[in-house]
């Protein structure tokens, strides 16, 4: 069955390929924006038939130079391909209004239309060489999409350079780790290679060699350094994929390799994966947590998510050798609902972002504000991802957490001292990320949101149109949906896993088997609900005595709120934490007082400009950068246009490829 | 379920007096009369006979978060086991949950702070979030020490657990949790020494500098909302280290007796912290990761000693 889902999904691609380069321009958007959602429809149903166990085969015969390629969706692949096919359909709705300029241009809606496919077929592939052709597919599609407004902002074709630079780098790794695996297995097939596991130091390479490849397309600290660059120069509907959908493959391969491809018993790599995704779980909230732009800002918080991700795929491999089968189990499914949640809630916010850029023309959070009554409904769902961001209860992050927490805390065992000393730091990092989680996007949503506007483009701001709003509001019911009937998205991640549908409890709610644990969200909104009546009452009765009275100004403290500047921004938010985390953090303050020309003791300006870079960048990256154009520059030394230095150039190439010849 | 309702009704008569005692508690060691412990409720009642102001650029979080703050006190109320440890089957009183009904209070405090668009409600939003955001690391781990020797984290079955065995209660673990969740208890609910819960000094302002702008019954429900976190989380700290008197069915006389017991915990706790608060003084703002960051070492510290002495 599943293979007539793959074959359908060719098709469309095939018809939004024609739909984009033959629609006339003012049907474009609307015509290839609905064939790119029947895509992202056409992989959701895929994926659930896979998830269901209608498996099938599509083999295609020739893939010069390569031979045949099998496309068969595991339940598993199945699974990112419904993730996927749902984000890439709420984007493509929400693209229809959206795209104004070169986004809307024949070249982005088809490298959208390939983008959305090779990212399902990646998910669907059941051999190497059909995996590395829709990876490296995805990856020059989606660069040709942060591209795509190259011509009006500079800083896009830096930030391309970057993703193309880490996502080859990426392909790269990815592609030795499947090479040494392949040598060693003697197939291509993924079920071959699963087959032959031996902890040789082949195995271990391959694994070290896909472990980074995939946390380079993931986002992982320390390869992330795309991510805060290629999100925010992207157009909104384009980071929103990226975000919600293209780095959940990187866990995917992730997931894949350490629970089928190198499944192995050995500690230090479940260490490295769990150290990994713990340091980027923080290092990638810390820096959310100070950011101002807004993209900027989400983008580092998809570190810290997929950081989360890895952290529970660590400790379910580092459980299971001692036994303990059933929280292993549950860690990983907290890994799979962390992903649903993550591209639910991370949807929603970039396509917020995306709506607050189009009203306002503004990313930066310090020039906001005052958007809550003049856009209702971006305000209201962008309110609702962050709710599901920080994790707050009765949205998908909270019950995705909830799980995370529960696995790590009936893990920590006696049986060993590595597990002792390992989960209580893992629940404490998990914590620290929640609550720099919920400042952060408190920060986002009140500093965005409420107040007055910082400037002129947020005071002037409009609601986005019909098609927006639409692919707004299906992704914050889903980000609500998911945390109020977690039982449902419990049960697609235990069958993604194999393991049936023990997770489920009635009334939706989950029942942790083997940890004692259950969270029916359903009943504990019933109860709040009962508790708000009785004060909403008191309220309204209140209010019927007592309207409100409109004042020129509230207290201020008795002064005049003269300029809407004088408000505290995103900045000035997150300055306490700044400091606390000054050592990790580092960033560059410089203060300049001009004092009046009269007398000296007199202040007339005081100038204060803070910059904060990321310190892996300009600890590794730069440094290595430097090295690579310093020997740039010497090899120019070589190109010195004498004529006769070439020919002796290729008399020396001549002898040495004659001495290797002859050896 | 009657249990929670009965807790519900009981925590909202008792935390405006809980705060009247504290008080109380402080004038008169401070030298002074007191206004009487019934003072928060007249408070409450001239407040919410006044209308709340307006002010331009306002938005309906002004009006909508304290009702949520005052909702996630009522809701905390509910889910702690403060009358009794009788837990409904599909109502979950797991630890991480409670703590997620906290910080929909605190959020909802952060954000009506925000809305005002003055600097200081900005100001007290930003260090509470702040705050906020270190605590939850030592709230996690404490809660996390506290499930290890029983294999849960539903609240009902640590106490139920603690009640059987009256010794564990005293055991080194646990204590070192319970000071641990006591130094996160007085962060969260902004009272000494990381905040002190009556200065308007704006310096030192966190929690008054948030509500500074609410007016009205606005301020009404945003001090009943504080208090009964104060209340609900004193009741926690009190259900886990004296753990006696509480209803374990449901029926009149153990629930009277829970009541009282409640009461009489409430009333000793809350003389304790105000006693222990004239005598501290306030920390510098930067000192408070510092005490935090202590408290969070305990809570580490009583997580790994609870594996030790599970393997003794």
């Amino acid at each position: 069955m599943t293979d007539t889902g793959v074959r359908i999904q060719l098709a469309l691609l095939a018809l939004a390929v024609v739909v984009a380069l033959l629609a006339p321009v003012h049907r474009r958007a609307l015509l290839s924006g609905l064939v790119v959602a029947g895509i992202g429809i056409a992989g959701v149903l895929t994926g659930w038939l896979a998830l269901t166990g209608h498996a099938g085969r599509l083999t295609i015969p020739v893939a010069l130079p390569f031979g045949p390629v099998t496309l068969s969706p595991a339940p598993l692949g199945g699974f990112f391909m419904l993730v996927i096919g749902a984000v890439g359909a709420v984007c493509a709705v929400y693209s229809v209004g959206y795209v104004h300029g070169p986004a809307a241009s024949r070249t982005s809606w088809v490298a959208l239309a390939v983008f959305l496919t090779a990212m399902q077929l990646v998910a669907a592939s059941a051999d190497v060489v059909a995996f590395l052709l829709a990876w490296e597919l995805m990856a020059l599609s989606s660069t040709v999409l942060v591209l795509t407004e190259h011509a009006h902002r500079a800083t896009v074709r830096s930030a391309t350079l970057w993703y193309a630079a880490m996502t080859q780098l990426s392909f790269f790794l990815v592609l030795l780790g499947f090479a040494v695996l392949s040598a060693e297995a003697g197939s291509t097939q993924f079920a071959d290679l699963a087959a032959s596991h031996v902890d040789s130091a082949a195995s271990n390479l391959a694994f070290v060699a896909l472990l980074l490849g995939f946390a380079a397309k993931a986002g992982i600290v320390p390869l992330h350094v795309w991510l805060p660059r290629a999100h925010p120069e992207a157009p909104s509907h384009v980071s929103a994929l990226m975000s919600a959908a293209m780095v959940k493959l990187g866990v995917y391969g992730a997931v894949l390799v350490t629970t089928q491809l190198l499944v192995s018993a050995s500690t230090w790599r479940s260490l490295l994966v769990l150290g990994v995704g713990t340091l980027s779980a923080v290092y990638g909230i810390l820096q959310a947590s100070v950011a101002s732009d807004i993209k900027r800002l989400l983008a580092f918080s998809t570190t810290e998510n997929i950081g989360l991700m890895f952290l529970a795929i660590g400790a379910s491999s580092l459980l299971r050798p001692y036994g303990s089968t059933d929280v292993a189990d549950t860690a990983l499914v907290a890994c799979l609902l962390l992903v649903m949640a993550h591209a639910a809630f991370k949807t929603t916010l970039f396509l917020g972002a995306g709506s607050i850029l189009r009203a306002t023309g503004e990313r930066d959070l310090d020039l906001l504000g005052g958007l809550v009554s003049r856009m209702p409904v971006t305000s209201a769902t962008f309110g609702i991802g962050a709710l599901g961001a920080a994790a707050l209860p009765l949205t998908a992050g909270f019950v995705a957490e909830w799980v995370l927490l529960q696995s790590l805390i009936h893990g920590g065992g006696t049986q060993n001292r590595i597990l002792a000393i390992t989960m209580p730091v893992a629940v404490g990092a998990v914590a620290l990320t929640a609550g720099l989680a919920l400042m952060t996007f408190v920060k986002a949503y009140g500093i965005a949101f409420l107040a007055r506007p910082r400037s002129e483009g947020a005071s002037q701001a409009q609601e986005s149109p019909t098609s927006m709003r639409v692919g707004l509001v299906v992704a914050a019911a889903s980000v609500l949906g998911l945390g109020l009937v977690p039982g449902l998205s419990v049960s697609v991640a235990s069958r993604a896993l194999g393991l049936g549908d023990a997770a489920a409890a009635g009334s939706g709610g989950i029942d942790l088997v083997g940890l004692g644990a259950t969270l029916h969200p359903g009943p504990l909104l019933l109860l709040a609900l009962v508790l708000v009546v009785p004060v909403v009452v008191v309220s309204v009765a209140a209010a019927r005595r007592r309207p409100r009275r409109d004042v020129d100004l509230a207290w201020g403290s008795g002064g005049v709120r003269v300029s809407p500047r004088m408000q505290y921004t995103a900045t000035s938010y997150a300055e306490p934490l700044s400091r606390i985390f000054d050592d990790s953090l580092r960033p560059e303050r410089d203060v300049v007082v001009t004092h009046s020309s009269e007398a000296r003791y007199l202040v007339e300006r005081i100038q204060y400009r803070q910059r904060l870079s990321d310190v892996f960048e300009s600890r590794l990256y730069l440094p290595v950068i430097g090295v690579i154009e310093r020997v740039g520059a010497a090899a120019k030394n070589l190109q010195n246009g004498k004529i006769n230095f070439y020919l002796a150039y290729s008399f020396v190439a001549f002898l040495v490829v004659l001495m290797v010849v002859t050896l | 379920m009657v249990l929670l309702l009965v807790q519900v009704v009981v925590m909202v008569a008792l935390t405006p007096l809980l705060v009247g005692v504290m008080r109380q508690v402080r004038s008169r060691l401070e030298g002074r009369a007191g206004a009487g412990i019934l003072q928060p409720w007249r408070d409450l009642r001239k407040l919410f006979a006044k209308e709340p102001l307006r002010a331009p650029g306002i938005s309906w979080v002004q009006a909508a978060g304290p009702v949520v703050l005052v909702t996630s006190g009522l809701l905390l109320c509910a889910l702690i086991p403060l009358v009794g440890t009788v837990a409904s089957p599909l109502l979950t009183d797991d630890l991480f949950v409670v703590v997620g009904v906290l910080l929909v209070g605190t959020v909802a405090l952060a954000l009506v702070g925000l809305d005002a668009g003055s600097a200081f409600g900005g100001m007290g939003s930003s260090r509470h979030m702040t705050i906020a955001a270190l605590v939850e690391p030592t709230v996690l781990v404490a809660v996390y020490a506290l499930s290890v020797p029983i294999g849960s984290s539903a609240l009902s079955r640590i106490v139920n657990a603690r009640i059987e065995a009256p010794a564990s209660v005293a055991a080194p673990v646990s204590l070192l949790a319970m000071v641990a969740l006591a130094i996160a208890v007085m962060a969260e609910t902004s009272r000494m020494p990381v905040d002190n819960p009556s200065t308007h000094l704006e310096l030192t302002m966190v929690h008054e500098a948030m509500v500074l702008e609410s007016s009205g019954r606005d301020l009404a429900w945003l001090e009943l909302g504080s208090w009964l976190r104060l209340g609900a989380l004193l009741g926690l700290i009190g259900t886990l280290t004296l753990p006696w008197g509480m209803a374990v069915e449901v029926a009149p006389v153990p629930a009277l007796v829970g009541v009282v017991t409640l009461a009489v915990r409430l009333a000793v706790l809350g003389a304790l912290l105000a006693t222990l608060e004239v005598f501290l003084a306030k920390l510098r703002l930067f000192r408070v990761p510092e005490l935090l960051a202590g408290s969070f070492v305990l809570a580490l510290l009583a997580v790994t000693a609870s594996y030790l002495t599970v393997t003794v």
